[in-house]
């Protein structure tokens, strides 16, 4: 199938979807005098993804069905859903990936887990190298060590002239 | 006829550089001078040959001709010249073959330094670059979707297929028009962004070619280092450059009120520069106090693999998003030249482990030390890379599992990233103070207290003003903090010149720089990050934004601004977009500001393209964007905005940086 006929059909289930949500949903519409505004539905909308295009935040998609997709919210809204039941519908239909990050639980702890892990077990065996190095420096040349050093080892010779320069300012 | 030359030049650079790989080889075995010179050569006429390649295709999308299947994918007969020729990389198989043509270019280059005293480096680097080289091409050469050149033709029963010669019982296709480049791809952001972020890549193949050299011959000295020194630097200036110009294109193009989604994509170019810029530290103890060398070669490696993997992911559709064009065959051998990279280079790394000791005893080194504080700041890159790799890894990982997609966003990276940038301006300010080898808290303090102060005044100031956000509060204090530092160590230097040598203390200044670029040239570039900072600190703290359908005449308020819809127009251009483009007013207590003009314009093949209209000011951006997947009336119209405290600073700061790197990597005289 062509891509454009994929995308249109596609495209066609989703809208259908929609309808039949809205319809179910107003049935059981409750009278409220003002609609929620955009920036309330904005609000919701730009924590979710949009579900066809590929990392595409709710609230900027320009397709057709994310229009539709921000009008349910809307309407969710106006029925008094909280943004927390919101999301779950948008879930419950399209799967976790209309999140913004995948919700840490079961298997998906791993998202969360992972990174820190390794980066602490990288500062571990960082601090690790730091004992070993010391140890191994602090046996055999005691002698190396105390001797004094002029300078704070300064990095050129230009700058050891002039720490020397300074202190003698002072 | 042009077409298949393309390709033939193409073929025969293939084989020159695999010609070239193989000679240094037999140079090499059999102590041979003459082979690795024939080598070199080769090597060097590659970028004459990719040029004519490259050269053909630009001369074939510059004039239309639509019987290519790439020319006919990126280019449509109203697109102007300029675009038509950029157009070498709005597609997969074109930019492919710019990137080759760009290796091959850094590939030259290297032929024509001064080999004489490193003579035994040079087979290795030519095969490494030259086996990257070929492993390119041979991607627009094999796959025949990822070939430029290939043509279309129809079969009598009316299918189209692809191929740079006639297959048999079929006839030539051509269409009459194109489809024309992406919209998104049609800014001059867009334009720069890709050449730059490929030189940036392309150009850290030579360190790395130089490092594998290293450590094959086995002189694991810093020799390597010093010659690549500004190669590498190099490298990071354009893949610096390059993603900051991919930031400002989104800022101006996408619509999206930011410079940084999160995208996949966006992550595989900001890979290799977290491994390319803790290398770019690292080296220079390794040259001051030959320490670090198995953590350098290390990082040049994996920045390599990065580089080849950031092009994998973009190029090989694994990923699906704005920026990757299309689903590709290519996938899987970018996976196994990945592997074979990897393989390679750590067991020749394991091979000479021994080697690679560090002359300085790392006891002596205090914890608190330059030395240590560099690799503390390498974790800290680390951990940034580990949190943006596994946010690319793990959704394709799932995928694979279970069949389903999920999604990181920003809302994944945000506190990990924000923790590690805060601790990394907080080593910004340490480093510079601390001493090599004995730095101490005691050494530290001493140095640190003068700048701590104004940094103190500066925080309980912008706490005075109203500042209540406690991460802001932290994010500007550690800029002001790195500010102080480094022009406390300017002032210092200058301070000394000027007081032994009895210069003025403008000459002075001058010629710390003159003596010393790499180091202040340097510490330009920590001041640049500080500042752009502030601008990130700015939008991701402070961004407010609001959405309203206007009618004429009516006002929308943000953050102190009132912005009144005027005027709505729809206009067709020249070029066949359908615009429409409403007026603005922007207020302010009563003041009138100016205008902004968002627009969005419908392209011919029916894309929208959004076009905010912002108004920097140092203190903030206004950006409007007029909402065109909502309805629009001449009288009535939706509109977003956003409101982008100090977002300007992000790009002053890489202004400075590009001069800060420029100071750095300009030629010196040898001493």
């Amino acid at each position: 199938m062509k891509p454009v006929a994929r995308k249109a059909l596609r495209f066609t289930v989703y809208v259908l979807f929609i309808l039949l949500a809205a319809l179910q949903t107003s049935a059981a519409r409750a009278q409220t005098p003002t609609p929620p505004s955009d920036d309330a539905v904005n609000a919701i909308a730009r924590e979710l993804f949009c579900p066809i295009c590929q990392n595409t935040p709710l609230d900027v998609c320009p397709t057709e069905a994310c229009r539709q997709w921000r009008e349910l919210i809307r309407q969710m809204l106006a029925e008094g859903k909280s943004e927390a039941e919101i999301k779950q519908f948008f879930v419950d239909n399209y799967g976790a990936r209309v999140l913004s990050a995948p919700p840490a639980e079961g298997i998906n702890w791993l998202a969360y887990i992972v990174p820190p892990v390794m980066f602490l077990g990288g500062a571990l065996l960082l601090f690790q190298a730091f004992r070993t190095w010391k140890r191994t420096a602090e046996e055999p040349a005691d002698g190396a060590a105390a001797g004094k050093r002029s300078a704070p080892a300064a990095d050129d010779e230009y700058v050891s002239r002039l720490e020397a320069e300074l202190k003698k300012r002072r | 006829m042009l077409a298949q030359f393309g390709f033939g030049v193409l073929v025969l650079t293939f084989l020159l550089a695999l010609y070239s790989a193989g000679a240094a080889i037999t140079g090499y075995v059999r102590k041979s001078f003459r082979w690795v010179e024939s080598a070199r050569l080769a090597m060097q006429l590659t970028f004459p040959l990719t040029t004519l390649a490259a050269g053909t295709l630009v001369y074939l999308l510059a004039t239309n001709h639509f019987e290519l299947q790439y020319v006919w994918s990126v280019v449509s007969r109203d697109m102007p010249l300029y675009l038509k020729m950029t157009a070498l990389w709005g597609g997969q198989a074109g930019s492919l073959l710019f990137w080759s043509w760009l290796m091959s270019a850094f590939a030259s280059a290297v032929t024509l330094r001064k080999w004489d005293r490193d003579r035994e480096f040079l087979p290795w680097v030519v095969i490494v670059i030259s086996v990257t080289l070929a492993f390119f091409l041979a991607m627009n050469i094999f796959f025949l979707d990822e070939n430029p050149f290939a043509r279309l033709w129809q079969t009598m029963s009316g299918d189209v297929v692809l191929g740079v010669f006639q297959p048999a019982g079929t006839f030539a296709l051509t269409p009459s028009d194109g489809q024309g480049l992406n919209p998104l791809l049609r800014h001059p952001g867009m334009i720069i962004h890709p050449p730059m972020l490929y030189l940036g890549f392309v150009a850290f193949v030579i360190p790395y070619a130089f490092a594998m050299a290293a450590l094959i011959t086995g002189r694991t000295d810093d020799r390597w280092i010093r010659i690549t020194r500004r190669w590498t630097l190099v490298a990071w200036l354009f893949l610096s450059g390059g993603l900051v110009l991919g930031m400002r294109w989104a800022y101006d193009v996408l619509g999206w009120g930011g410079y940084w989604g999160w995208d996949p994509v966006e992550i595989a170019a900001l890979l290799p520069w977290l491994f390319g810029t803790p290398f770019l530290h690292t080296v220079i103890i390794q040259e001051k106090r030959g320490m670090f060398k198995q953590l350098n070669m290390v990082l040049i490696i994996v920045t390599y693999v990065l580089v080849i993997f950031g092009t994998f992911l973009t190029r090989s559709g694994v990923l699906s998003s704005v920026h990757a064009f299309a689903q590709s065959a290519i996938g899987p051998m970018f996976f196994v030249f990945i592997g074979i990279s990897l393989i390679a280079s750590f067991g020749l790394l394991i091979h000479r482990w021994g080697d690679l000791r560090d002359e300085t005893s790392l006891g002596k080194m205090s914890m608190l030390s330059r030395e240590a504080l560099f690799l503390l700041a390498a974790l800290l890159f680390g951990g940034f890379f580990i949190v943006s790799f596994w946010g690319i890894l793990y959704p394709i990982i799932y995928e694979i599992l279970s069949g389903q997609k999920i999604t990181f966003g920003p809302a994944f990276y945000r506190l990990p990233v924000a923790v590690i940038l805060g601790g990394l301006m907080v080593l910004m300010g340490m480093a510079p103070l601390s001493s090599w080898t004995f730095g101490s808290l005691k050494t530290i303090g001493r140095a640190i207290w003068k700048p701590a102060i104004p940094s103190a005044i500066a925080a309980v100031t912008i706490f005075a003003l109203g500042m209540k956000n406690w991460l802001a509060l932290t994010g500007f204090t550690l800029v002001a903090f790195v500010i102080f530092v480094t022009l406390y160590e300017f002032w210092r230097a200058a301070w000394g010149r000027h007081k032994t040598q009895g210069e003025n203390i403008f000459a002075a200044f001058w010629n710390l720089f003159r003596r010393n670029r790499r180091r202040y040239g340097g510490y330009i570039v920590h001041i640049a990050m500080v500042i752009m900072a502030v601008g990130i600190i700015g939008i991701e703290v402070f961004q407010t934004t609001t959405q309203k359908s206007l009618a004429v005449g009516e006002s929308l308020e943000i953050s102190g601004y009132s912005i009144r819809f005027d005027s709505l127009a729809q206009f067709p251009t020249t070029d066949g977009r359908w615009v429409t483009r409403a007026v603005m007013s922007v207020s302010r207590d009563g003041k009138t500001l100016g205008e902004l003009y968002p627009r969005y314009d419908l392209y011919p093949d029916g894309q929208p393209m959004t076009i905010p209209a912002v108004r920097s000011t140092l203190a903030d951006d206004l950006y409007v964007v007029l909402v065109n997947w909502e309805d629009i009336s001449q009288s009535q119209a939706p509109f977003k905005v956003y409101h982008n405290p100090l977002l300007i600073w992000l790009w002053i700061g890489s202004y400075i940086f590009i001069g800060g790197i420029l100071v750095t990597a300009w030629p010196e005289k040898d001493s």
